[in-house]
């Protein structure tokens, strides 16, 4: 197995190539060094020489791609797509446009990051089995059907809508728990306790739709039938078998998004105001901090990557008949 | 006073998958399997009652995309045979169908079915000296003249001649909808029987929810006849416009966002996917690669480089453009194609699937053996095969799309800041929640439109899924 | 369903654990104390003095850093008064030949003034590990290798602070700042116009960091034209005259910063650690800045070295009468802490303000726009539940403008190089400045909270003129003691006049399109473009918003591509000077790269911008500026958009607050009544429990059917009936 995440690994390297590729196109079609030195040279009283000065400064002043004023190899390496993008692949992340080390700051805010994203990741995971376990085991009757539809209803509503009415609701109108904000420590509950709730909420329609037919797929097969004409109870049958088989796909469908989980939540965490890496990378994309943006992307893939490694592993370990080779 | 048509590129884009959706319609009338699952579709009471809505929302969208732009008068003193100017300002057949909400501005905030602004303001009086007023609506109820105290009974009594007109119309619809079913009726049982069945629900296709819900929506729209023109039903926004205007204005938008989107990554999905499946080897590992990559960068980030890229395209070719409609036109469908490409990954995994067990199915090997070029192949035998995966992918993803579209709105990656849409009308509206006191009207509009058109496509995509899935019929 | 109950339960127990208000967003310890609270919204790029540059950074930097001068926190017009300087400075001229002139001279004859500052003595910095000393007197924290650094992740980490007294050569270290090659000051290129020494510093100080680099060391070098004259003395020597040059003294750029703390930040692995000057301010001010979190929190601590300074005792009339001259002598700062916390979004901003837990609304904040109403003749109006609560609402006008430019390149509203052309195109701007009703934008967009502008020059600021002397001729008149604005008809006829009659080019026919380029924040938005458009369909010409972002839109300026375009200004310091040069041919945006982004040129305009620059207040100066506006306003290069109103949201109990965007430094003069707070929050914050019980019930409801019908299908798959 060893050489085999050996070669994963491996494999992943020219997908990160690509990745980087691509963001770097994208990212230097939009903003040139001139952009990015203004943004960040503020409005008032720029000169044309403090912008050079910056560029200078900042390394924007090479070529893209191939600098033919450089001597051997520094034709490849002078370039700003070398010193920006590949740099990356030692977790050289360098500096954002405010000056700030951007790996010390991912490394500060994936804390209430995961704060905010783990207890959603496995209170959401754990309603919504539960709620699509009940609507199995009231298959085919009203409650099913009651049922079904309160998913589709809730998943046909806008997670801006549950954010803003949420906070409406319980902070303004109920003064439940505070409006936003975030704290280190134990005293997070108190901030966290809405927005989990309310992210729970929003994904419980669609997820327990999901896994209600996983289960009923389960429980149409033929061991559940010898299980029953074995005589076991229906409660029996449902959590004892059908709950066991039925979380195999359930779970590995999940361990891909668990590395993602690091990312933070966009829309969340900016309405709540934690100090996690969404609300970074929402700040980046509207400051067009790019350095910070092109790290979130890299980030992003690995994680992703990582998920698709961890996703081939869990198919070993809970299906012995999967090797990995 | 003559007009120049304009054609839009979703515009286009939209009539050539109303096209598509026709000759759809025309194939599986030939085609038995297809009319079987199709009837499938039909027999289930939620198919229909959704269906009914969702071609009522289709047909907004529809008048929405004839755009024209109108002739100015004739100037003064101008030349008899001057060439004929067109305004700059791109118009729809909506638009002027909503001539009457469109052109009634208000001068800023009045709640739904006002006749009075919502903040009170300092007004002169004709006699001298200031009163703080709130001041009369200009077009909100505005037939009422002084009379503001009857607008409940004037409203109630529009209501119910609305509704009872709705009713009149709707029995004349079922009247007919029983007349054709009962000569349907091989054995000839009559009227009488017909009725009958179509009371309990016994007939073949769910035509009882679908009556019912087109009750609904007569309801709805004569009601909208019947009083929009007279109140703001939705209320106004800031610079006074109604809302309900807005929202029906929205409607395309979600539309074009929700089908082009799937309709422009189509070709690529469905030729990589075939082709990776089928081809093997090399070409199946370059095209994993691409999706790989694409999938591996987080989605809102893609979208938000590229969404800037293409804005800076855009900004530097004016000259493209010749009104402001054709710019944010541009940007729309520019939303689309980056949606699509974030997006065309999973379609393009499934049907890499199914293809790779369908090359070696028998008749599939047979074909092969006896010699068949492999584009026939894919085009005669794996590609008829992968429609229906293709169709529930179409059908699944518009709900996802409305929605996204409204949160890229939010973060400011989305349409048009001047394009009408649930994303703008929610971004403007989250300002208005925190007034005091609180304007609410425009993002309820928003949620109702929203949710109704959501909802609707999510139990119709679960219905043709059902029918259309081999594993779940 | 079952499992989730004992989950409410521990919700509930450990919601009320938290005392009689729930959502009280700061720790429990905090409760009670002399803190206030308020938010930001934008992080703070720099903190850097010579580099901040941005309203939002002022909100911290003026606290910490104590410049020579500070504006008086209540006198209006602005009033200069010394801050950490003894007295105003001397400034003596002289002329050519090395002869002081008299105070009467012209400016022309000036060839150097000399500003000479004398400081207060026996002021201390703030406590800082930079300034730590050993008991030998060498630096604690001087020479530090990387396993000292090893832990240290905040300034807190090192243990041990010193602090020294403030001195001269601290303000001309910071001068030489300026020139500093990495750190891009913005008002290097401005500075050393007058002070020639610095570009010369900037040239060799470049050369030094293309060699190294590691730390530049400022220290060896001097600059001519700054000297110390003694411990508590400096000297500054202009090319020529700049009157404004003491405004400048009153802002950050030239604060005292200490040699010290550039050797302290400038050692290897410090910058790794975010352990820069940028982010960690060393001042003498009556804050410092405990906590730099700029994603979540920042927070602001009473200098214990702080000198103390007494509340002003004079004031402008009615400030007696407002309660602000009761604390008249008491010593400053008054408030403990501050804490600043990230609100990124409006909506928990607001409300958490009118839960009480924030006590003001932020300076440069634009998230309670919604909730000032103010009605077009200028009163205020708050909710009355607002006014129930005790917010009070206090406005100024600030010294800013905002207004849409017409591009003069621009053939169209430009006209080109024939005379003719031109004076149509005049016509064609002043027609469109009567169009287009900015009283109605104000009310409808900012909710009133603006003044029509008539010129360039804010209302406060010497030169702009009242009632009917100050309205634009071209585009208001004055009738029964108002400005009215000139109807559509006189727009109408002006565009004839231009050659537009009704919209259409008088010879092709076509209509007239006119373009403004905006950035969507700006004007872009739906509504605005709408209303926008509204404004010129009467007169048939077709008005198309173009909304790029902001970079292409800076694009568009800079090569003159725009017809129109909206932008604003806002004054660095309260003197004519600083917006009328908006508008100075030297100053055009296309040719000389300056701030003249309309590109307008006008030859006696500049002649007597140039003669009024170094005038002295006064009739004199009030003549040539009333004829540079009367120029400003036939030539209509701008429709002169609005002048914002500041305006500030505050509970019943934040006291001595007053208005003002120039001041700066406003937070030792403020109070807080911590009792009056705590009563409040206490009775707005009441939690609402019924909804839980709702919920715990709604679930039993929910549950009690579910589980018949368990026990039914239990008992039927037992028997053998199951599906």
């Amino acid at each position: 197995m060893f050489a085999y995440v050996l070669r994963r690994l491996l494999y992943a390297l020219p997908i990160l190539i690509g990745v980087n590729l691509v963001t770097f196109a994208l990212f230097f079609v939009v903003n040139s060094p001139d952009d990015m030195a203004r943004m960040q040279l503020g409005v008032k009283r720029v000169t044309p020489e403090a912008i050079e000065r910056w560029k200078v400064e900042r390394g924007y002043d090479r070529p893209l791609f191939f600098n033919a004023a450089a001597q051997g190899s520094g034709q490849v390496t002078e370039t700003i797509f070398f010193q920006k993008s590949l740099r990356m692949f030692t977790f050289d992340f360098g500096r954002a446009d405010d000056g700030r080390d951007i790996a010390q700051e991912m490394r500060d805010r994936m804390g209430p990051s995961l704060a905010l994203a783990l207890p959603t990741f496995i209170l959401g995971l754990f309603t919504s089995v539960t709620f699509a376990l009940i609507l199995v085991f009231f298959r085919a009757s009203y409650l099913d059907f009651w049922g079904v539809v309160l998913c589709v209803a809730m998943m046909s509503i806008s997670s801006l809508f549950y954010i803003i009415g949420g906070q409406w609701l319980v902070s303004k109108l109920w003064a439940l728990v505070p409006i936003s904000g975030y704290a280190p420590g134990l005293d997070a509950a108190r901030f966290l306790v809405l927005p989990v709730a309310i992210s729970v909420i929003a994904g419980v329609g669609s997820n327990a739709r999901w896994y209600r037919t996983i289960f009923l797929e389960e429980i149409s097969r033929d061991y559940v039938r010898t299980a029953r004409a074995k005589g076991l109870s229906e409660r029996v049958v449902l959590f004892r078998h059908v709950l066991k088989n039925a979380m195999i796909p359930i779970l590995t469908g999940v361990v891909v998004v668990i590395p993602l989980l690091f990312m933070g939540s966009l829309l969340v965490e900016s309405f709540f105001g934690i100090p996690g890496l969404g609300s970074y990378t929402i700040d980046a994309i509207n400051a067009q901090d790019f350095a910070v943006v092109r790290a979130m992307v890299f980030i992003g893939s690995v994680l992703y990557i990582v998920g698709l490694i961890l996703t081939d592993i869990s198919y070993t370990l809970v299906d012995p008949r999967v090797r990995l080779e | 006073m003559g007009f120049l048509p304009v054609l839009l590129w979703t515009d286009v884009l939209f009539f050539l998958l109303l096209a598509i959706g026709a000759a759809t319609i025309v194939h599986v009338r030939r085609e038995a399997p297809l009319r079987a699952a199709w009837r499938r579709v039909g027999s289930r009471p939620s198919g229909m009652a959704s269906a009914v809505i969702l071609l009522a929302f289709l047909a907004v969208g529809i008048i929405d995309s004839f755009h024209f732009r109108p002739q100015l008068p004739v100037a003064n003193g101008a030349a008899e045979n001057a060439p004929a100017a067109y305004s700059s300002e791109v118009l729809s057949a909506l638009d002027v169908l909503l001539a009457p909400l469109r052109t009634r501005v208000e001068k800023t905030y009045s709640a739904p079915f006002a006749t009075e602004l919502y903040a009170r303001e300092t007004v002169e009086l004709p006699g001298g000296g200031q009163a703080r007023i709130y001041p009369r609506l200009a077009w909100g109820g505005s037939h009422l003249g002084e009379a503001t105290g009857e607008r409940d009974a004037d409203v109630a009594r529009r209501i119910a001649t609305g509704v009872a007109g709705a009713m009149e119309a709707w029995l004349a619809v079922v009247a007919i909808l029983v007349v054709i079913l009962a000569r349907r009726r091989r054995r000839g049982s009559g009227m009488l029987e017909a009725a009958r069945a179509l009371w309990r629900g016994e007939t073949h296709l769910a035509w009882r929810a679908a009556l019912v819900t087109f009750a609904c929506v007569l309801v709805v729209t004569i009601l909208a006849i019947k009083l929009a023109p007279h109140y703001h039903v939705f209320g106004t926004d800031k610079v006074g416009q109604d809302v309900f205007y807005l929202s029906l204005k929205s409607v395309r938008t979600a539309l074009i966002i929700g089908t082009l989107t799937t309709l422009v990554m189509l070709p690529f999905a469905v030729a990589l996917g075939i082709m990776a499946g089928y081809l093997g080897g090399w070409v199946d590992d370059v095209i994993q690669y691409v999706y790989t990559v694409l999938n591996a960068i987080p989605g809102v980030l893609l979208i938000a480089a590229a969404v800037l890229m293409m804005q800076v395209v855009i900004d530097t070719h004016p000259q493209w453009f010749s009104t402001a409609a054709e710019r944010a036109d541009a940007r729309l469908l520019a939303l689309c194609l980056i949606l699509g490409i974030t997006s065309w990954t999973g379609l393009c995994r499934l049907l890499r699937g199914e293809t790779l067990k369908l090359r070696e199915l028998e008749y599939v090997q047979a074909a092969r053996a006896f010699g068949v070029g492999t584009s026939a192949i894919l085009r005669r035998h794996v590609l008829p095969n992968v429609m229906h995966i293709v169709l529930i992918a179409l059908v699944m993803d518009f709900s996802g799309l409305v929605l996204a579209e409204a949160v890229l709105s939010y973060v400011g990656i989305g349409v048009d800041p001047t394009t009408i849409s649930f994303g703008t009308m929610i971004n403007m509206a989250r300002a208005e929640l925190a007034r005091e006191p609180m304007v609410w009207w425009s993002l309820m509009a928003a949620f109702a439109f929203m949710f109704v058109l959501v909802l609707s496509a999510n139990l119709f995509a679960d219905v043709v899924r059902d029918a259309f899935d081999p594993r779940r019929s | 369903m079952l499992r989730r109950f004992p989950l409410l339960l521990v919700f509930c127990t450990f919601l009320a654990a938290c005392g009689p208000v729930w959502n009280d967003p700061y720790p429990a310890s905090e409760q009670g104390r002399n803190i206030m609270y308020s938010a930001f919204t934008d992080r703070p790029k720099h903190l850097d003095p010579v580099q901040s540059y941005s309203e939002d950074e002022a909100t911290f930097l003026y606290q910490i850093y104590e410049p020579p001068l500070q504006y008086h926190y209540l006198k209006r017009p602005y009033t200069l008064v010394p801050g950490s300087a003894a007295a105003m400075p001397v400034v003596r001229r002289y002329d050519e030949g090395g002869r002081e002139l008299p105070v009467s001279a012209p400016a022309s004859q000036v060839a150097m003034s000399v500003y000479e500052i004398r400081i207060r003595p026996g002021i201390l910095y703030q406590p800082h590990p930079a300034l730590a000393r050993r008991a030998d007197g060498t630096l604690r924290y001087a020479a530090l290798s990387a396993a000292d650094l090893e832990d240290v992740r905040v300034l807190a980490d090192f243990a041990e602070t010193g602090t020294r007294e403030l001195e001269a050569g601290d303000f001309v270290h910071q001068i030489k700042r300026l020139a500093h090659p990495r750190l891009h000051s913005p008002i290097f290129e401005l500075i050393a116009e007058y002070l020639p020494g610095l570009k010369t510093l900037q040239k060799a100080l470049a050369a030094e960091a293309a060699r190294t680099s590691g730390a530049l060391d400022l220290e060896r070098h001097t600059v001519p034209g700054i000297e110390i004259v003694d411990r508590h003395t400096y000297r500054i020597t202009l090319k020529g005259a700049y009157p404004q040059f003491l405004y400048w003294l009153s802002m950050p750029f030239f604060a005292p910063v200490p040699p010290e703390a550039d050797r302290f930040f400038g050692q290897p692995g410090m910058a790794e650690r975010n352990l820069t000057l940028d982010w960690w301010p060393i001042g003498t001010g009556p804050y410092m800045l405990s906590e730099n979190n700029p994603n979540a929190r920042m927070v602001l601590a009473r200098n214990p070295n702080f000198r103390g300074e007494g509340f002003p005792c004079e004031g402008e009339p009615g400030d007696r009468e407002a309660g602000l001259l009761a604390d008249c002598g008491k010593t400053m700062p008054f408030i403990d802490k501050v804490v600043f916390t990230r609100e990124r979004e409006g909506i928990p901003y607001w409300n958490k303000f009118l839960q009480g837990y924030y006590d003001a609304s932020g300076v440069s904040s634009d998230n309670f726009d919604q909730a000032v109403t103010m009605t077009s003749q200028g009163e205020v109006s708050l909710s009355d539940d607002m006014r129930d609560q005790g917010i009070q609402l206090l406005t100024s006008v600030s010294p800013s403008i905002f207004y849409l430019g017409f591009n003069m390149l621009d053939s169209v509203v430009g006209g080109g190089p024939d005379a003719e052309a031109q004076a149509r195109a005049r016509k064609l701007r002043q027609a469109i400045s009567v169009a287009l009703d900015m009283d109605e934008f104000v009310s409808i967009f900012l909710n009133g909270r603006g003044v029509t502008a008539m010129h360039p020059i804010p209302p406060g600021i010497f030169g702009a003129r009242e009632g009917e002397a100050g309205i634009n001729p071209v585009v208001y008149e004055w009738r029964d003691g108002h400005a009215v604005r000139r109807s559509k008809d006189v727009a109408r006829r002006l565009l004839a006049e231009a050659g537009y009659p009704d919209g259409r080019d008088a010879r092709t026919g076509e209509p007239l399109i006119l373009n403004l380029d905006t950035t969507p924040g700006g004007l872009g938005d739906k509504a605005r473009s709408d209303w926008l458009a509204k404004q010129f369909r009467e007169l048939g010409v077709q008005f198309v918003v173009r909304a790029t972002d902001y970079n292409r839109f800076q694009d568009k300026i800079r090569e003159g591509n725009a017809q129109l375009f909206f932008f604003g200004w806002n004054a660095d310091y309260p003197d004519p000077e600083n917006m009328l040069f908006l508008l100075h041919g030297a100053q055009a945006k296309v040719k000389e790269s300056g701030q003249n982004a309309a590109n307008y040129v006008n030859a006696e305009y500049d002649r007597l911008f140039e003669k009024m620059k170094s005038m002295p207040d006064g009739a004199e100066r009030q003549a040539v500026i009333d004829r540079m506006v009367a120029i400003l306003q036939q030539d209509a290069p701008w429709i002169f958009g609005f002048h914002p109103k500041a305006y500030s949201l505050q509970h019943g109990w934040v006291l001595n607050r007053k208005t003002g965007s120039m001041v700066r430094n406003t937070l030792k003069y403020q109070r807080i009544d911590i009792e009056r707070r705590d009563a409040a929050r206490g009775q707005w914050n009441r939690p609402i429990v019924w909804p839980l019980m709702l919920l715990a019930a709604l679930a039993a409801a929910a549950i009690a059917p579910a589980f018949v019908h368990y026990r039914r299908r239990e008992r039927a798959t037992a028997l053998g009936g199951g599906r």
